[in-house]
């Protein structure tokens, strides 16, 4: 584990629990794709309750130099859930993946290749 | 909301020496997950987050022979590093449980308001709707969500009287509340229900209030169970349609004092 920030990408990926409101199917695929990718990332259980505890990691993920695309949910919801545990994401810089309405396959496609979805500023649509 | 301590922080490490086989390393993964742990993936490509406060448990696919505990080049952090060779996912899991906590309210559904400020004009009609104590106003009177495990889980109700849409639960099925992007459609929408609202009783405070002495007084004239039973049954089944109450959140109304209490603490705030 590199021990120092990289400017090098980063992936966080929620496994949103106690809901289906993202599908189970996606999730398992996403997460199972990822780790079988290769790459590097930060697997949370649930930005919702690391948010409602104000959980230092979210402090961490959203820390850092480095673009980081965040797999979860809606761009505005995601946005909001850190800002409540005082751990605003930065304006620019952050790709946010909805798996509430894309598919596994589009949702590791656009994550593991260098183009982006969704930009977190379209959030404030 | 009130702060966490910093826990630990699991690293499954895929970078040195043997590495958990595909199969394994998504059962330990998802099994971490499941028990409420941030875990971090090592691999060749991608960075992953920084180095905060957090003690490390580093797992790699060695004996407990392996084991053993340093402190990190930067920072001098905890580094601890335990071979997970011989357990199975279960196992792993139990041993990371001894090492720091995880889920920690695993009961709680982390069902809470959140508030998006780019639409909120502060306007403490969440503040006055909410009857459990869900929302306060911060030190510069911003509207906050001051007690998100006060919030009736499932129970969206105070966002559909946000006259700006601006109230989001994550984890609701439809949007624009889940956090979906707003339309000019949705604004006028939830614009009419807060119309609704007022049209109940000039607002949701007066209703209950309504409700309750109507109630108390078929009761106490007529010692009709029965009728009285179903008119509070009737205004309820009202309620909860119109903004997508849980019945179970209905049940644990406070008392027609209580919430007049209430009304007058928020009215307060909101003058301030």
């Amino acid at each position: 584990m590199s021990e120092t920030a990289s400017a090098e990408k980063r992936i966080v990926y929620c496994h949103c629990a106690y809901a289906r409101v993202v599908p189970p199917e996606v999730k398992e695929e996403v997460l199972e794709g990822l780790a079988n990718s290769g790459v590097a990332f930060d697997a949370v259980p649930d930005l919702c309750e690391l948010a409602a505890r104000q959980d230092p990691a979210l402090q961490r993920l959203a820390a850092g130099d480095a673009p980081v695309d965040i797999v979860a949910c809606y761009p505005r919801a995601v946005k909001w859930l850190f800002h409540a545990a005082e751990a605003s994401l930065p304006d620019a810089g952050v790709t946010i993946h909805n798996m509430r309405t894309e598919t596994g396959e589009a949702t590791l496609a656009a994550v593991l290749e260098p183009a982006s979805s969704i930009e977190l500023e379209e959030a404030k649509a | 909301m009130s702060a966490a301590e910093a826990t630990v922080r699991v690293v499954l490490d895929q970078q040195d020496g043997p590495i958990l086989a595909p199969e394994r390393r998504n059962a330990v993964l998802r099994s971490l997950l499941e028990g409420g742990y941030t875990v971090t993936v090592t691999g060749d490509e991608r960075s992953v987050s920084p180095l905060d406060d957090a003690e490390l448990l580093v797992l790699r696919e060695l004996g407990a022979e392996a084991d053993h505990d340093s402190e990190s080049t930067e920072g001098g952090l905890p580094v601890r590093v335990r071979g997970v060779a011989d357990l199975d996912d279960v196992g792993v899991l139990e041993m990371v449980q001894r090492h720091g906590h995880g889920r920690v309210a695993p009961e709680w559904k982390p069902w809470f308001p959140v508030i998006d400020y780019d639409r909120c004009t502060n306007c403490m009609q969440c503040l006055s709707f909410c009857l459990f104590g869900v929302y306060d106003v911060d030190h510069e009177k911003q509207i906050d969500v001051a007690n998100p495990d006060k919030c009736k889980t499932n129970c969206p109700a105070c966002s559909r009287v946000c006259p700006e849409v601006a109230i989001l639960f994550p984890k609701y099925k439809n949007g624009p509340i889940n956090g979906d992007i707003v339309q000019a459609e949705d604004v006028d929408r939830e614009k009419m229900k807060t119309d609704i609202s007022s049209l109940l009783g000039g607002n949701i405070y007066s209703l209950l209030r309504q409700r309750h002495e109507h109630a108390a007084s078929r009761f106490s004239k007529e010692r009709d169970e029965t009728r009285a039973l179903k008119e509070r049954k009737r205004c309820l089944a009202k309620l909860q349609k119109d903004f997508d109450i849980p019945a179970e959140v209905l049940d644990q109304l406070p008392s027609a004092e209580a919430i007049l209490e209430k009304a007058r603490g928020a009215s307060t705030k909101s003058e301030e």
